[in-house]
Order: C-alpha cells, then sequence, then structure tokens
C-alpha cells in the first residue's frame, strides 16, 4: 500500500476502472457483431430482433470465396453427390458452385501493395531518416516540414493529376503504381517516426566505430540498423496498415487488376440482394490481422499516430 | 566488432569503389540518403499539386481529351465561391468537424483521466479500446450500415430497446436529420481512442511534485483539476483536436461508404463533393480550382492553428 497523496484511492480506482471497462464493452460490440455475422446463416444474420446465441456456419465464408449459380435439376444430376463439405453448405440452398469469387484475389493485392509500399518505404525512410538524424542538411527543416505537409492534401485532390500522370505512364490499375503511390503517401510518417528513433541511439556509438575504422555505410548498418531494430519494426506496420486500410486512392485509381480489398468487400452481393455473412466474413478476414498487430504495437501506438510529436 | 570482420567487409567490396564509398563526404551521403525520398515526393505530390494549380484556370475534362482546351482564367474559382451548393458542402463538412471534435474530447478525455487513475489491468483495456481506430474505415462503415438498418439493425434495435420506438420507425442514414448524426456517431466510436491516447501521454506527463505540493498547499481536487491538469494537458489537447480536424476535414472513406452524401446532400462532405466533381461529372478544370480552394483552406487553419499551439506551449 502506497501513502502518497497523489495515489487515488481504491474507491476510485474501481469506479474509474468500470467505466472504463463499460465504455470497452460497449465500444467492443460493433467489432463482436461483424466476426459473429460472418458465422450466421442469411437468415439469422437479418433476423428480428437480432439473435445473439445462433447455431454457427461456415456459409459466410464459402458464400465470399465462391460464385455460385442457381442449379437446375439437370446440373444437379451431371454434378453427382456433392463431395466436400463446402459444396454441401452450398447445394443445401440449391445452388451449385461456379468458381472462385475475386475475394481471393482482391486480398492478395491488398497483401502484394501493402508489403510492396512498406518495403520501399522503410528502406527510403530509413536512408532519409539517418541523414536527417546525423548531417548537417541544407533547409532540414523546411525540408522536413515539406515531407509532413504531403500529408494535409485531401487524397482526392491530388488523385485528378496523378490519374492523369499514371494513365500517361501506363500505371493506372498496376501493382506498381500503387506501390509507388502507397509508398509516397506513407513516407512522411516513416521520415518523421524514424528520425525520432534514430535521434534516441546515442551518436557516440557511431563515433567509436568510425574511430575503428568503420565507413559510414558500415556504421550505418552495423551500428544503427540494430539500435534502431524495434523503432523500425513498428513504424513498418504502421504503414502496413495505413497502406492495408487505405480507400480512396485504392477507389479511384484501380478497377479490376490491382484492386485491393478495401473497394471490393462493400461490393459483395450475394445471390438476392447483400449477403451480409459474406460481407462480414470478408471483413472479418481482412480486420483480424491488424487486431493482432495493434496488440503487437501497443507500446509506440501513440508515437505512431502522432508522427512522432508525442513519446511516452 | 572485430578487425577480422572490418576487413572481410573491405574485401567484398571492389577496390575502385571501397575507395570512393570511403571518400565520400557526410555531405554527399546526406544528399544520396535524401534525395529518393524527396524525389518520390516531388513526383508523386507536387508535380501533381503545380498540374491541378495549372489545370483550375482551363476548362479542360478528362473524358473528352480530344476538345479544346481553354484558359479561363480565374472562372472556376469564381464559380466556386459563387455556388450556393458549395457552401452548403461546406456548412455540412463544419458541422461534421465540430461535432465529432467536440464529442471525441469529451469521451477521449474522460477516459484518459479514468484510464489514470491506474486501475489494475488499465493496459489492457487501453489496448482494447484502441481496436476500431486502427481498421479499414471503408470496411468499417460499410458493416455500419447494416447495425443502422431499420428493423434488423443492432443500432436501431438498441435504441428502441431503450426508448421503446419502433426500430423500423426511423431510419438512420435514410433520414435527412438522422443521416448527419450517423455519420458523427461512426467516425466518434472510430476516433475518440485516438484523443484518449493523446490525453493520456499529457496526462502522464504531469510530475507527481506539482500534485503533492497542491495537497501541502490544501487546494481542492477540482481547484486542483482545473488549474494543474487541465493547463498542463492542454497542449496535448489542442494536439488531438489539430490531427482530428486535419484528418475529418479530408474525410472520404468512413462516410462515402456510410451514406455515400445522402440523402439528398445532408450528409455530402467536401471531399465527396469533390470526388463527383471531378470522377462522375468529369469537370476536371472546375474540381482542379475546387482541390486547391480546400487545400488552401485546411493549410492555412492549420498554420493558423500550430502558432496559437506554440503560444499555450510557451506559456
Amino acid at each position: 500500500m502506497s501513502f502518497s497523496v497523489t495515489e487515488p484511492s481504491v474507491r476510485t480506482k474501481w469506479f474509474a476502472g468500470l467505466l472504463v471497462i463499460g465504455y470497452a464493452i460497449v465500444t467492443l460490440i460493433p467489432l463482436v457483431w461483424i466476426i459473429a455475422t460472418g458465422f450466421k446463416s442469411p437468415a439469422d444474420s437479418i433476423a428480428y430482433p437480432p439473435v445473439v446465441v445462433f447455431e454457427p456456419t461456415l456459409e459466410g465464408y464459402v458464400n465470399l470465396f465462391t460464385d455460385r449459380t442457381r442449379a437446375t435439376e439437370q446440373m444437379l444430376e451431371n454434378a453427382g453427390p456433392p463431395t466436400t463439405w463446402y459444396e454441401m453448405i452450398v447445394r443445401d440452398r440449391g445452388t451449385v458452385i461456379s468458381g472462385p469469387s475475386r475475394y481471393g484475389e482482391r486480398f492478395l493485392n491488398s497483401v502484394i501493395i501493402g508489403f510492396g509500399s512498406t518495403a520501399l518505404c522503410m528502406i527510403l525512410g530509413t536512408m532519409a531518416a539517418y541523414a536527417f538524424s546525423r548531417f548537417k542538411v541544407p533547409l532540414k527543416d523546411d525540408l522536413l516540414f515539406f515531407i509532413l505537409s504531403t500529408r494535409m492534401m485531401p487524397p482526392i485532390a491530388v488523385a485528378i493529376p496523378i490519374f492523369l500522370m499514371f494513365r500517361n505512364l501506363g500505371l493506372n490499375d498496376t501493382h506498381l503504381g500503387m506501390i509507388l503511390l502507397y509508398t509516397a503517401v506513407n513516407l512522411s510518417l516513416s521520415v518523421w517516426l524514424l528520425k525520432g528513433f534514430i535521434d534516441e541511439i546515442p551518436v557516440e556509438y557511431e563515433e567509436a566505430a568510425l574511430i575503428d575504422g568503420y565507413t559510414r555505410f558500415q556504421a550505418f548498418y552495423k551500428v544503427v540498423l540494430p539500435q534502431a531494430a524495434t523503432g523500425i519494426a513498428s513504424t513498418a506496420i504502421f504503414c502496413l496498415i495505413f497502406a492495408w486500410n487505405e480507400y480512396a486512392f485504392a477507389v479511384l485509381l484501380t478497377s479490376g487488376n490491382a484492386q485491393t480489398a478495401p473497394p471490393f468487400i462493400p461490393t459483395i452481393i450475394g445471390v438476392a440482394g447483400k449477403d451480409w455473412p459474406a460481407v462480414a466474413a470478408g471483413a472479418t478476414i481482412f480486420l483480424v490481422p491488424v487486431m493482432v498487430f495493434t496488440i503487437l504495437l501497443r507500446k509506440h501506438l501513440l508515437r505512431g499516430i502522432t508522427f512522432g510529436a508525442v513519446r511516452k | 566488432m572485430t578487425k577480422s570482420a572490418i576487413e572481410g567487409a573491405a574485401k567484398k567490396t571492389p577496390d575502385r569503389l571501397a575507395r570512393r564509398i570511403r571518400g565520400l563526404s557526410d555531405r554527399t551521403i546526406a544528399w544520396i540518403f535524401v534525395a529518393p525520398t524527396i524525389f518520390l515526393l516531388l513526383a508523386v505530390n507536387i508535380f501533381p499539386l503545380i498540374w491541378t494549380i495549372r489545370l483550375s484556370f482551363t476548362d479542360f475534362r478528362v473524358n473528352r481529351p480530344n476538345n479544346d482546351v481553354e484558359w479561363v482564367g480565374l472562372r472556376n474559382y469564381e464559380r466556386i465561391l459563387s455556388d450556393p451548393d458549395i457552401w452548403a458542402t461546406m456548412q455540412a463538412t463544419a458541422h461534421f468537424l465540430i461535432w465529432t471534435i467536440v464529442l471525441q474530447v469529451l469521451i477521449g478525455f474522460t477516459l484518459a483521466f479514468l484510464i489514470n487513475k491506474k486501475f489494475r489491468g488499465n493496459d489492457l483495456w487501453t489496448t482494447i479500446i484502441v481496436f476500431p481506430m486502427m481498421l479499414s474505415p471503408a470496411v468499417v462503415g460499410n458493416f455500419w450500415t447494416f447495425l443502422y438498418q431499420p428493423q434488423i439493425g443492432l443500432f436501431n434495435y438498441v435504441i428502441a430497446f431503450f426508448t421503446g420506438a419502433d426500430p423500423a420507425s426511423f431510419s438512420m442514414i435514410g433520414d435527412v436529420n438522422l443521416a448527419p448524426r450517423a455519420i458523427v456517431i461512426a467516425d466518434t466510436w472510430m476516433w475518440t481512442p485516438f484523443v484518449m491516447l493523446i490525453c493520456l501521454a499529457g496526462l502522464r506527463s504531469i510530475p507527481d511534485s506539482i500534485y503533492e505540493a497542491a495537497e501541502c498547499d490544501r487546494a481542492s481536487k477540482w481547484r486542483q483539476f482545473w488549474t494543474i491538469t487541465i493547463p498542463m494537458a492542454l497542449p496535448f489537447l489542442m494536439l488531438a483536436v489539430l490531427f482530428r480536424g486535419i484528418e475529418n476535414f479530408k474525410m472520404f472513406d468512413l462516410v462515402v461508404q456510410l451514406t455515400g452524401g445522402g440523402p439528398g446532400n445532408t450528409t455530402t462532405l467536401t471531399s465527396i463533393d469533390l470526388k463527383r466533381e471531378a470522377f462522375e461529372r468529369w469537370r476536371t478544370g472546375y474540381s482542379s480550382a475546387y482541390a486547391v480552394i480546400l487545400f488552401v483552406t485546411v493549410f492555412g487553419l492549420a498554420s493558423i492553428y500550430v502558432k496559437a499551439l506554440n503560444k499555450v506551449k510557451e506559456r
């Protein structure tokens, strides 16, 4: 038991704890609802009053990954009895699988573009951050502010000329184009965050390495990079999440080939109207990795969301 | 590091190249390191911006590339600034901004204040509260339309449960009066944790010794709150408002998925309006001028605000 006058009383702690936990539970309801809806049957998903206890089914996930058509008697005869569990689910609804849906492709696009842009962004960002942190760069403050200000522009405002530019360069709706674009969008974040992390590494380490006969490059990748590893990793996760979640550029600049999951998920429809379990299944697969990353990032969250302006 | 490791590294690099790398001055290295970043940002941000400014003085239309492009001077700007529809959009954006910021600051600060009471397990609950903020606004916004469905939606059911209204009698995203509130609620749900995290950092930055001194002077808790907690957390609070302000001025993904700007134009925020002009009506020159006006507005407001923020920090 502490006797500090500033330590809150046990009763205060209980009260504060209850309120916060209450808020946390309320705020989680929509997320739990998304995940639960993914395991409901279409009838359960739109039942009134909303059902909390239901028989879980994977129908939403099957519908998410397949395209289906209504089966005629003849088709059923030709196809024979269902051989896999997912075919059985589909047959129960009087439909047959006509092929894979495009969700897999879109998800893969998200992975390729997310990881590609993050990798590129980290390479460029680490180099620039190191230079800004250690060297006298002319107009340093102006350049840093310029880098930050690129983030203030509404994406739609620059989308018009980027659209024209990409069209002329043949980059519209390509992975490369989206990777370059997301790299540019995330560079401001990575440079500012990484500069903060590198600033915290004592210069003496490198100076010692330089005296030992290392070149600047060697000092950079043998001394600074290992020291900054945690910072680089958390910055990378932030860049990945931003690229993963981005919607405005994706919906304007991609249509088929390089479309990512965020513009695609809302367009999922079933045979009769909106197939909410399938939408929820798609959303769950897309959102859960981010929640895992959030837990990994929890110590650096604040820094990431404020571009390094606030450090604990 | 051992000497052999250094020699090994030196051997791997061809002689001439090694000499050149070794010979590079810090200044040159700095430029080599910074140049790619600056180049990419110039190509993807500044060049398009300049292009936008140039287009804003023309009547260019992307969908009619063969038409003669005429230089129209400031006519696009005149038309935008005198268009009542655009002022209505601006007004909708202002309402959205004010309400989201007020709600998020109130709830976010309260939460941070409570978490700062250091009850057991507060770290875990903080992480859980943060979840919505990290998710894709478009995907989440799309799912909120499901929660908002009349009759079957969970949100309507809960409201009906507590107020006794018929859950099918109101539609959060279909009603002219309710739609602006629907987007405020969803945005507040999503972004309150952001304000909370920054406020928490502010509260944690206040040294205990100040409160101890206040206790010695027999200042009441209430007084301590208003004379120590609030002034010392204020720069953080203002920073949170700045971030939320800029982000919500650009707001597109969440709202476009929720309401698509409707019903009517009640939730048409500036970014949504701009998207319609540029990518549905294809009035490229006109929408470029619109974009320039938005950028100048956000940049101007942000600069004024940062000046005020710095003044508060100096005190």
